[in-house]
């Protein structure tokens, strides 16, 4: 075990990870409209599972923890890229990037 | 020492995720999960994840961070108007955010580690200073272990690059382009031509020095703003937007 993460336990890394969690699940709930911010929590949720990762890895001394956080990262970035030229296309098509306008394929 | 760093991290970790989701302004918001991450990776620090608090910095201040920014900015949103639901959504965000927690400390009361655990694929973190540092463990690991998952993320970067760009790259009208093989095909002897001059007479009298012997529009692509053609329509629309807005 780590000796850093021996001093200071594995339960606090775990609470502010899921303080983290909610308070991405919170940030989609209250900013409905604004798709941005919505992005925004999602790599709130994504780095509170780093967190998480990252600690349980320092506290068995495996390192696996730690290379799937790699592997996170990387999915992280690629869905920001991709969510954000999608929205740059949309506003260009649409002029606004309100979240409720995009029903129009609903029949 | 080291728990206090802890909570000073901590600290400033989830007040600024709170201030991310509750920001009026979405400028604000960026800023503040970059300050976020960067608390993540003093964290990451902590638990002795030397590089991957590295790569938090760089991938995600540097590039995702900025890359948020860049779009808020970019697009002209009017943000007082996507405030409007606000007090309508927060109490069932609230709730729905409660029951979470609720649950989660619930589960985080009661667990402990399986006596019957595997042990772990490596013989332990690399440290710093250490005879094998955090970032050679892991690179023995990834080429080694989980090879064939690494290629496939660099796959998926790769899949998300050309996804981004054909989203969002237009053809626009102006902008001078070439056929490139048309181009490529063209010889010195077709553009280019040698003259003997008298001696002391300039060459404005047989036509400048470049003369070419086709136009320079041969290669262009038909429609783009290299052709005569299209610069004249452009001209005339131009004079005609400029007469309506007179």
């Amino acid at each position: 075990m780590n000796a850093a993460i021996a001093q200071i336990g594995l339960g606090p890394y775990l609470t502010v990870s899921a303080a983290l969690l909610v308070l991405g699940v919170f940030g989609i709930f209250l900013n409905r409209k604004n798709i941005i911010i919505i992005m925004m929590s999602m790599e709130l949720i994504l780095l509170s599972a780093n967190l998480n990762l990252v600690a349980f890895s320092a506290a068995l001394g495996d390192l696996s923890g730690q290379v799937l956080t790699l592997f996170v990262l990387t999915i992280a970035a690629a869905e920001a890229a991709i969510g954000l030229a999608i929205l740059t296309v949309y506003f260009r098509n649409r002029g606004s990037i309100q979240v409720e306008d995009v029903a129009t394929m609903k029949g | 020492m080291l728990q206090l760093i802890f909570y000073v991290f901590a600290t400033i970790l989830v007040a600024s995720g709170a201030m991310v989701i509750s920001a009026r302004n979405p400028v604000h918001s960026v800023l503040f999960l970059i300050l976020a991450f960067f608390n993540a990776a003093g964290l990451f620090l902590l638990a002795g994840a030397e590089f991957l608090a590295m790569i938090l910095v760089i991938v995600y201040v540097g590039a995702v961070a900025v890359l948020f920014l860049f779009v808020v900015m970019m697009l002209d949103i009017d943000f007082t108007k996507m405030r409007e639901g606000l007090q309508k959504y927060a109490p069932f965000g609230a709730a729905v955010g409660c029951i979470l927690f609720a649950e989660l400390v619930m589960a985080g009361l009661h667990w402990m580690f399986s006596p019957v655990m595997p042990l772990p694929i490596t013989g332990g973190l690399g440290q710093m200073g250490g005879p094998v540092t955090n970032t050679g463990a892991l690179g023995t690991l990834i080429y080694t272990h989980y090879l064939l998952l690494f290629q496939l993320c660099g796959l998926v970067l790769l899949v998300a690059m050309i996804g981004a760009i054909t989203l969002t790259l237009r053809d626009r009208p102006t902008g001078r382009r070439q056929i490139i093989s048309l181009q490529h095909e063209r010889k010195r002897a077709d553009t280019l031509e040698m003259m003997d001059l008298p001696l002391g007479q300039g060459t404005d009298a047989n036509g400048g020095f470049l003369r070419p012997h086709d136009s320079y529009y041969v290669t262009a692509v038909p429609g783009s703003y290299g052709v005569p053609e299209a610069v004249e329509e452009e001209h005339e629309e131009l004079v005609v937007r400029e007469g309506e807005e007179r």
